[in-house]
């Protein structure tokens, strides 16, 4: 059956299983948005900036497990996305964005919103596409889905010329792909996985640092079956958070810049290391030098090129962790560690990096701890990117798989709303808190008109301290405290969130804390909270830039400043 | 970090952009690509890339494996380790007058080069070697005065009977070597 061009993309769509578009039209993607009225299983959502779309599909692809798909148009609607791209690639999300293109014989003449959207993608996405024959539609749809979703996942960009939509050809989808320079490994090599077992079986401590592999690969099960087994703490990755429940025994927490004491340094005295699904990113390892040092390293990840690329490893296994770790298991021998794991209680009791201070002011970090207490753990988080991240990350225990949403790699502020929307949307009959900061808040705040018109019933904490708060944290720390453009004002944001059509309430003290986040949950739709907290809260623990991760930073055991704070808008 | 002259052979989609993908990984990187070489392979649609760069192994490696991951590229070797056989055709525009003329081709029948164009003021010649070889050759025409030099950069193959590339699955002896990696 002969098809236009947009019709096959939307066929193609359907079948690979969207549901959901996230997008902004324009002259150039056109007449695809004229042919979606015909293909009404697909969703579309309509946000209000095109960095939206991309961190919305990224929010719904990270919570649901499928392809998020954006639309957008050429030029200046192709380069709002490419924030929202490189951040699903460093954090291996999949993605496909679909991008208009003016029409073909326009290319490369500096046409009314031309860009190179393909040259401008090529580091940031696993596989990028410029349509020039409409019969070729059909493959590079399969293939797009396939490599965003297959091996280490990451987001596919296609870029289609206007009059590709228009032209018309003979629709075929195929069954399978042909990628011959594309094989991705997913059994780990058995020789190296009895060798990464004989390590474990002597091994006296040994500790798994676990990442978003697990959750990426569905190894929860696996995960716990290996800790269990042989007694191994395990602690995780920011985006590893969620891959293991935090209220299990062998759970100590986050390692990293703003990990727990207790598991930076158990990474420390470990002598056997044991990471699966991670990739050794900076601010997990802090000073790659000082990183276990007494260690021996087994390193389990599906992309080949991570191996070796940032710390020295021993054994390296390439392949699905999930795979890998069905293998491993087998021959683990059932054994304790009850020193080594005495050991870590302890420290965790010296060192109780997650306490909560009595303060007279309003904490963020018993905000999060309420939200956590009122959701019971149930909901899914998505974070901002800065102090209300890290707050987030330590504060609510996360028993849930897969229950927390961040940016870890890029660091985008401006993630948390629309990811969040994202995420409600693939998921509408979860909870779905976003929190955020007052300053990465007013970077995709337009995100707003989009969840009321769309009617999807986030609820929005503002962690609102009148600061870019984790540069100023550094100011203070590292810079005499000379406080450079971070001050920042706000809008009185419960105002915004009326003046967009859903409610709102700030809170001040400790005691409105509960009540507010009771009302928000009882609330159908959106519901906005903002959190007036101390200023000039820190984030501790801390390991300073360029420190090891032993070198970490507690709170200091000070008195509690007066609580005093600008005027409220 | 000491660095060393590296040659990677990768086998490649023939198909546009390709290139560009893998320059950028070595620009990621501010590695510069000493010569670069492209061709049809024995594979219909598929081309052979000879890339030499200038890194420490380590580096290289990584680069390497990152190459691998560019879908439009079936495989990448480094082969500087391996017996390699390694050509470079070079076209030398050198000033030839009358008394010259026959000095110069002395030098040329002595380096088993080819005089491919002749002038009333200049003779081109094409040699085939390794770079040394070039090299000296251009050493011993340079007093003649050297108007244009074109280089294909090298191309390698490593020596011995098998394809040093097949396209079919890795097997699992060369994936644990591919995992290898030092302390």
């Amino acid at each position: 059956m002969k098809m236009t061009g947009a019709q096959m993309i939307c066929e193609s769509l359907v079948r690979e299983g969207v549901e959901v578009i996230f997008g902004i039209l324009g002259g150039a993607i056109l007449p695809l948005y004229d042919t979606l009225p015909q293909y009404p299983q697909l969703r579309h959502i309509l946000v209000r900036h095109e960095q939206g779309a991309a961190h919305a599909a990224d929010g719904y692809a990270r919570a649901t497990g499928k392809v998020g798909v954006c639309f957008a148009t050429s030029g200046p609607g192709a380069t709002n996305l490419v924030t929202g791209i490189a951040n699903a690639h460093l954090d291996s999300v999949p993605v496909v964005a679909i991008t208009g293109q003016v029409a073909r014989p326009f290319i490369g003449k500096d046409a009314f919103q031309e860009v190179d959207i393909t040259g401008i993608t090529l580091p940031i996405t696993k596989h990028n596409y410029l349509v020039l024959d409409v019969a070729s539609l059909p493959s590079i749809f399969k293939e797009a889905f396939y490599l965003a979703r297959s091996g280490r996942p990451g987001p596919v960009l296609i870029d289609v010329p206007r009059d590709v939509f228009i032209d018309q050809a003979e629709f075929h989808y195929p069954s399978k792909v042909d990628l011959p320079g594309y094989k991705p490994t997913l059994q780990g090599h058995p020789a190296q996985i009895k060798k990464a077992a004989k390590l474990i079986n002597e091994a006296q401590r040994p500790l798994i640092i676990a990442g978003r592999g697990v959750i990426i690969s569905g190894a929860y099960n696996e995960l716990k079956q290996l800790a269990e087994s042989a007694q191994i703490p395990v602690i995780t990755t920011l985006l590893g958070i969620s891959c293991f429940p935090e209220s299990h025994v062998l759970s100590y927490g986050m390692l990293g810049m703003h990990g727990m004491a207790y598991a930076n340094m158990a990474v420390d005295a470990a002598d056997l290391i044991i990471a699966i699904g991670m990739r050794f990113d900076d601010r997990a390892t802090a000073k790659v030098s000082g990183f276990a040092p007494h260690a021996h390293i087994i390193h389990i990840d599906i992309d080949p090129a991570e191996i070796g690329k940032n710390v020295r490893v021993d054994v390296p296994i390439v392949g699905d962790v999930k795979a890998v770790l069905q293998e491993l298991n087998k021959l683990i021998i059932s054994t304790e560690h009850i020193d080594w794991v005495q050991q870590l209680d302890d420290w965790r009791k010296e060192h109780p990096s997650t306490v909560i201070r009595d303060s007279e002011g309003l904490l963020p970090q018993f905000v999060i701890r309420k939200i956590y207490e009122v959701t019971q753990g149930e909901a899914i988080i998505v974070t901002g990117v800065g102090q209300n991240q890290m707050w987030a990350a330590q504060h609510y225990w996360y028993n849930k798989p897969n229950s927390l949403i961040s940016a870890g790699g890029l660091g985008p502020m401006g993630f948390e709303l629309p990811a969040a929307m994202g995420a409600k949307v693939g998921c509408p009959d979860e909870t779905v808190w976003c929190i955020a900061g007052d300053g990465g808040f007013q970077m995709t705040i337009q995100e707003l008109a989009t969840i009321v018109q769309e009617k999807v019933a986030v609820k929005i904490a503002i962690m609102n301290n009148g600061y870019l708060g984790m540069v100023r944290q550094w100011q203070e720390m590292f810079y005499k405290k000379r406080y450079v453009a971070t001050p920042l004002s706000g809008p009185d944001f419960v105002k915004i969130a009326e003046a967009y059509g859903f409610p709102g309430l700030r809170v001040k003290h400790k005691e409105e804390v509960v009540p507010a986040i009771e009302k928000a949950m009882e609330e159908q739709g959106p519901f906005l909270i903002d959190f007036m907290i101390e200023p000039e809260e820190n984030v501790y623990p801390m390991v300073p830039p360029g420190a090891a991760l032993a070198e970490v930073l507690e709170e200091p055991r000070k008195e509690v400043p007066a609580w005093s704070r600008r005027s409220t808008p | 970090m000491v660095t060393t002259k590296h040659t990677l052979i990768a086998l490649v989609e023939d198909k546009p952009g390709v290139l560009n993908r893998m320059a950028s990984l070595f620009r990621r990187r501010s590695f510069n690509i000493e010569s670069i070489a492209v061709g049809r392979s024995e594979v219909p649609h598929l081309s052979r890339m000879t890339i030499v760069v200038d890194g420490t192994t380590t580096m290289v490696e990584q680069v390497r494996k990152q190459l691998d991951k560019v879908v439009d590229v079936i495989k990448v070797s480094d082969i500087t380790g391996d017996d390699m056989i390694a050509r470079e055709l070079a076209l030398i525009k050198v000033k030839a007058t009358s008394s010259t003329r026959s000095e110069i081709i002395e030098i040329v029948d002595i380096f088993r080069a080819n005089i491919v164009d002749v002038a009333s003021d200049s003779v081109t010649i094409e040699v085939t070697g390794d770079e040394d070889k070039i090299n000296s050759l251009l050493n011993l025409l340079r007093g003649f005065g050297i108007k244009e030099i074109s280089r294909t950069g090298r191309i390698a193959m490593a020596r011995g009977a098998s394809g040093s590339l097949p396209v079919e699955k890795k097997s699992p002896k060369a994936q644990a070597k591919g995992q290898k990696t030092s302390r």
